[in-house]
């Protein structure tokens, strides 16, 4: 009873609100957690689910496909022309192949990339989750002895750890291209000091940099993105129904997208 | 062996309030479920029923006690003990939860697919023949949201029935179907049971239908469970909550309600 109102006075008084939502965030992080295991556990478990592999390889890869094409594109074509803008005061335009490329092969590749995966796919793999959810389809594949993670949550991210840094080096070459095209053929960079500029100041080191972030801001986005998906009826102030499916896919695309540009910061202070 | 399939001992469950404290869904409460039979679990909106099923499954925890499967404590159980455990037991949702983007066959060839090793064939052979037994021939390449209320619940049950489970649970298995499908429905569950010889646990509030298979009955009110032999048994209670309870959902109409097998 001493607990009972305990927690009725908690929720009234401003201290202890606060420590409320604390709590909770302890409690959302051990569940998150918890799911991080699970799910990179039920990589290993067999049967390994290969069709259903290929199926979210080809849902988050060859389908996120033109969506990275085009903002790639776009950002190398942009980085091409304000760099020139740049360099171009202080008599550098040679320089600009190295810009454009180390700009997009350390940071904006990798960003961007895990940020337009987490719009498209990983939306609708949250959604595709809490659906699943609500409508009592994963009680019904633990009712059946099946595991939920290895069934349905793994592919998922293994689909993910593959696929994105795969985009993420499609998103470089296309960036560079646009720079290129950019630079070169619209502002008459000599090609030549573009491409060398490129190959001199582009080390192993940059590269195994944004590897490593495309990888991790794969995990962050199939992660928060399925789970948040998964616990739909334990996130506060979800609702319940449809409601609470739209929410917490909002949610999931803000919060990846978060952690991606924290993550950015993180790797880039170890790391460089 | 014990004569319980699933055995309640003083089990309680309660959940926190919005607005502070807890709410008790069973205090300290004591059943049993006998084997071979069906029981209806009965009770007004909110008073544990589907909660009572999820306890059964492990989907949720108690509190405190026990709850016993075949004699066997399974209470707090987790990991591969839990799906063990769950292989024993076939469901039937509210909804049915069929996959949405699986087909028919697909949706009933999952356990077999997943829990044995048969071959595609004999997955084929045996998915082809609880189809063909519950009317569902001709369908099987449909997906769940090309099927009627009814036609839902029989892949529901075809799925739930592949393992050959021991115990059926079936929560509140004929909402929104209409009186002529729900009849329908009632008497696939005698055939099936008859058939199958699992215990059935039948959580619903479509009384007093549904009492022409029970065996047993229990009510759930306010956190507590009164356990009746029969629905007649019930019907006849001297226990004011009771008799309100067969007056406000039997009325004086209760035998010309009956399902007719």
């Amino acid at each position: 009873m001493a607990f009972e109102q305990g927690e009725g006075s908690m929720q009234r008084n401003p201290v202890g609100k606060l420590g409320e939502t604390g709590l909770y965030m302890l409690q959302d992080m051990g569940r998150m957690g918890l799911y991080l295991l699970l799910a990179l556990k039920g990589v290993f478990r067999r049967p390994f689910r290969m069709a259903e592999f290929m199926r979210q390889m080809h849902f988050i890869g060859a389908g996120s496909m033109m969506v990275i094409f085009c903002t790639a594109a776009s950002t190398g074509m942009v980085l091409g022309l304000q760099g020139y803008y740049s360099l171009h005061k202080f008599g550098a335009e040679g320089m600009l192949g190295s810009a454009v490329s180390l700009t997009l092969i350390m940071e904006l590749g990798p960003v961007l990339t895990a940020i337009m995966v987490a719009g498209r796919a990983g939306s609708a793999m949250c959604a595709e989750l809490g659906i699943m959810r609500i409508s009592e389809q994963i009680d019904a594949l633990e009712c059946m002895a099946v595991d939920p993670f290895r069934y349905l949550i793994s592919p998922k991210f293994l689909a993910a750890l593959v696929s994105i840094p795969l985009l993420t080096a499609l998103f470089d070459v296309v960036g560079i291209t646009g720079g290129y095209v950019a630079g070169v053929h619209l502002m008459g960079v000599n090609p030549g000091s573009y491409l060398e500029g490129m190959r001199t100041s582009v080390t192993n080191h940059d590269i195994r940099l944004g590897v490593i972030k495309s990888f991790v801001f794969a995990l962050l986005v199939v992660w928060i993105c399925t789970g948040r998906g998964y616990f739909v009826y334990q996130i506060r102030g979800a609702g319940f129904g449809a409601q609470s499916v739209s929410r917490v896919t909002t949610q999931a695309v803000v919060f990846s997208s978060i952690s991606v540009l924290i993550f950015d910061y993180l790797l880039t202070a170890v790391l460089l | 062996m014990s004569e319980f399939a699933i055995e309640f001992r003083d089990v309680t469950k309660s959940f926190a309030k919005q607005n502070g404290g807890r709410q008790m869904i069973l205090d300290h409460v004591d059943f049993g479920i006998p084997v071979g039979k069906t029981t209806v679990i009965a009770g007004g909106s909110g008073q544990g029923k589907s909660v009572t099923l999820k306890l059964i499954l492990g989907l949720m925890e108690v509190d405190s006690g026990q709850i016993l499967v075949g004699g066997e404590d399974v209470t707090g159980l987790r990991g591969r003990s839990l799906e063990q455990l769950r292989t024993r037991f076939g469901v039937l949702f509210q909804g049915a939860a069929l996959f949405d983007s699986l087909s028919v066959f697909e949706n009933v060839a999952l356990p077999l697919r997943e829990r044995t090793s048969k071959s595609d064939r004999e997955v084929r052979e045996q998915v082809m023949a609880i189809l063909t037994q519950l009317e569902l021939t001709g369908h099987e390449e449909k997906f769940p949201a090309q099927l009627s209320g009814g036609m839902r619940k029989r892949v529901g049950l075809a799925r739930a029935l592949q393992l050959k489970p021991e115990i059926m649970l079936f929560d509140e298995p004929t909402t929104g179907l209409d009186p002529v499908m729900t009849q329908d429905i009632y008497r696939l569950f005698a055939r099936m049971q008859e058939q199958v010889g699992y215990t059935a646990v039948i959580v619903s509030h479509d009384i007093p239908k549904v009492f022409n298979l029970a065996d047993q009955v229990i009510v759930l009110n306010n956190g507590k469970t009164d356990v009746f032999a029969s629905p007649e048994a019930l019907q006849w209670s001297r226990e004011p909550h009771i008799r309100e309870f067969v007056e406000s959902t039997m009325g004086e109409i209760y035998q010309s309600h009956l399902v007719e097998l």
